[in-house]
């Protein structure tokens, strides 16, 4: 990725994550807090009780006019016209080679009015993209600067937040949204994260972000929540199999290669990066992103090789030590022949060959 | 970085990469440093050397990981690893919480007590961390 010119920007939150003694790291181009005590410790809490995390960084296009749908439909390959008002859609926009411009979420917000979450180091280039392709009766704009997003995770989530919340967010089932007023600020509240826990992502104009961090910390007290950083959202997401740009998926993987076929939406009609991806269906992807486990002790990371047989098929895209699980876990591409659940691989840790075996994924999924 | 890297007890010598080794006679005692525990974060790996492994000065003997990042262990002096803290293969955490007594890591022979002279006391070392803080 890119590093991003100047010096990094600050989330509404900032002044707050240094009181709470966060530890601040530029990513990508933003000074965010990527832990405030212990990562496993934070890990931990929203898998049992609920985490505050300051995701301000991730960037908003505001779409609208009567083609706004029209364009949606085009860059991306899930199907938006399925859509309701109140409705939330991971999706992928497309590059012309079937591989990634950037993974986000659509929310419609209206008949003609769209808000697309993109990840904060792909902002500018998916704005970008969505601009270039913008045509008649639509505008598109990066409205990053006006939002603030305040993510609430785990199992506390709901009652923690429900006594700040004008109308009860119980009624909202995943990927579905109300706008209402949270301490008294206009919000957007969505059930949806990036923990594999239950959880809202609260979207507020950036005045509002500090009074409603306050507030939701004070609610959550007794219930134990903490702020998180984003160390820990990398670790949980990562045990719940989520796929991360910049690791897991980006410009050189395929949707198809990514495991990404159920949001690839064939009978839609057109979109960029159809064809290819219909050509590789068809001749079969010839490699995979897959979970891994290591047999034995060790951890591993971003880079390391994946072996058979002494020889080279891959690399981690992510991992770690899954602080839930309690178990060494990461992603890698593979030949689709190994991607197999079961298969045995060696991923190299710094010259030592480590069994592990092809999981499936999520690692870790919550109880319902 | 201030909270939690205060403490470096006198009675101990001190790596620039943030060992410390307790000697006693002929055998030391090697662990890291309490600034080195801080800065890892949450310790979840340690790869110990075997037992009767020779070990020199300033070179790799082993690793500690943590969750965000992988660290190399370097020996403060040379000699022969007599016994290792397997301890913390099960209870790598013991890092974090107690790096100057139970989380001690190897002991050796000290083959040249000359190499003991030439590591930094506590407040040497105290001066090279807020060096680096800075």
């Amino acid at each position: 990725m890119l590093a991003a010119a100047g010096p990094p920007k600050a989330t509404p939150l900032n002044d707050l994550h240094r009181e709470l003694g966060a530890r601040l790291v530029d990513f990508s181009g933003w000074e965010m807090p990527v832990q405030y005590t212990s990562i496993l410790e934070e890990h931990r809490g929203v898998r049992s009780g609920a985490g505050l995390f300051d995701v301000s960084h991730m960037g908003e296009i505001e779409i609208r006019g009567g083609e706004a749908l029209a364009l949606i439909q085009r860059l991306t390959c899930n199907d938006a016209a399925c859509l309701e008002p109140g409705m939330a859609q991971y999706t992928v926009l497309t590059s012309p080679e079937g591989t990634f411009v950037d993974d986000l979420l659509v929310y419609r917000r209206g008949p003609h009015e769209y808000l697309l979450v993109v990840n904060a180091g792909n902002t500018a280039s998916a704005f970008a993209w969505l601009a270039r392709h913008a045509e008649g009766d639509v505008e598109v704009v990066d409205a990053s600067g006006n939002w603030a997003l305040i993510a609430l995770q785990g199992p506390r989530s709901l009652s923690i937040l429900q006594p700040l919340v004008e109308a009860d967010p119980a009624p909202l089932r995943g990927y579905r949204f109300m706008e209402s007023r949270v301490s008294g600020h206009h919000a957007i509240v969505s059930r949806t994260g990036y923990t594999g826990e239950d959880g809202f992502e609260i979207y507020l104009p950036s005045d509002g972000a500090p009074d409603v961090w306050r507030a939701l910390l004070e609610a959550g007290k007794e219930a134990g929540l903490r702020p998180c950083g984003l160390a820990a959202r990398d670790t949980l997401r990562l045990e719940a199999g989520m796929r991360l740009y910049g690791n897991d998926i980006d410009a050189t993987t395929t949707v198809l290669e990514a495991g990404l076929e159920g949001i690839v939406k064939w009978g839609k009609g057109g979109f960029i990066g159809r064809e290819p991806l219909v050509l590789e269906k068809e001749r079969g992807v010839a490699r995979r992103l897959v979970g891994f486990e290591l047999e034995e002790r060790g951890v591993p990371r971003q880079g390391y090789p994946v072996l058979v047989d002494g020889e080279t098929i891959g690399r981690v895209t992510s991992g770690t030590l899954a602080p839930h699980l309690g178990r060494p876990i990461g992603m890698a591409y593979v030949p689709a022949r190994l991607a197999e659940a079961g298969t045995r691989l060696q991923i190299g840790i710094r010259g030592r060959e480590v069994p592990a075996r092809v999981v499936r994924m999520p690692f870790y999924e919550r109880a319902r | 970085m201030t909270e939690g890297n205060g403490s470096y007890p006198a009675d101990l010598k001190y790596t620039r990469e943030h060992e410390w080794v307790a000697v006693q006679g002929k055998v030391g005692t090697i662990g890291i440093t309490q600034y080195a525990q801080s800065e890892l974060g949450d310790i979840v790996y340690v790869e110990l050397p075997k037992i009767g492994t020779q070990v020199v000065a300033g070179e790799r003997f082993g690793t500690v990981e943590s969750v965000k990042a992988v660290s190399e262990l370097y020996a403060p002096a040379s000699g022969e690893v007599i016994e290792v803290n397997a301890a913390l293969s099960d209870t790598p955490e013991t890092l974090n919480q107690d790096p100057y007594a139970e989380g001690w890591i190897v002991k050796i022979t000290i083959a040249n007590p000359d190499e003991i002279g030439t590591l930094l006391s506590a407040a040497d070392y105290r001066k090279h961390v807020e060096d680096e803080a800075n």
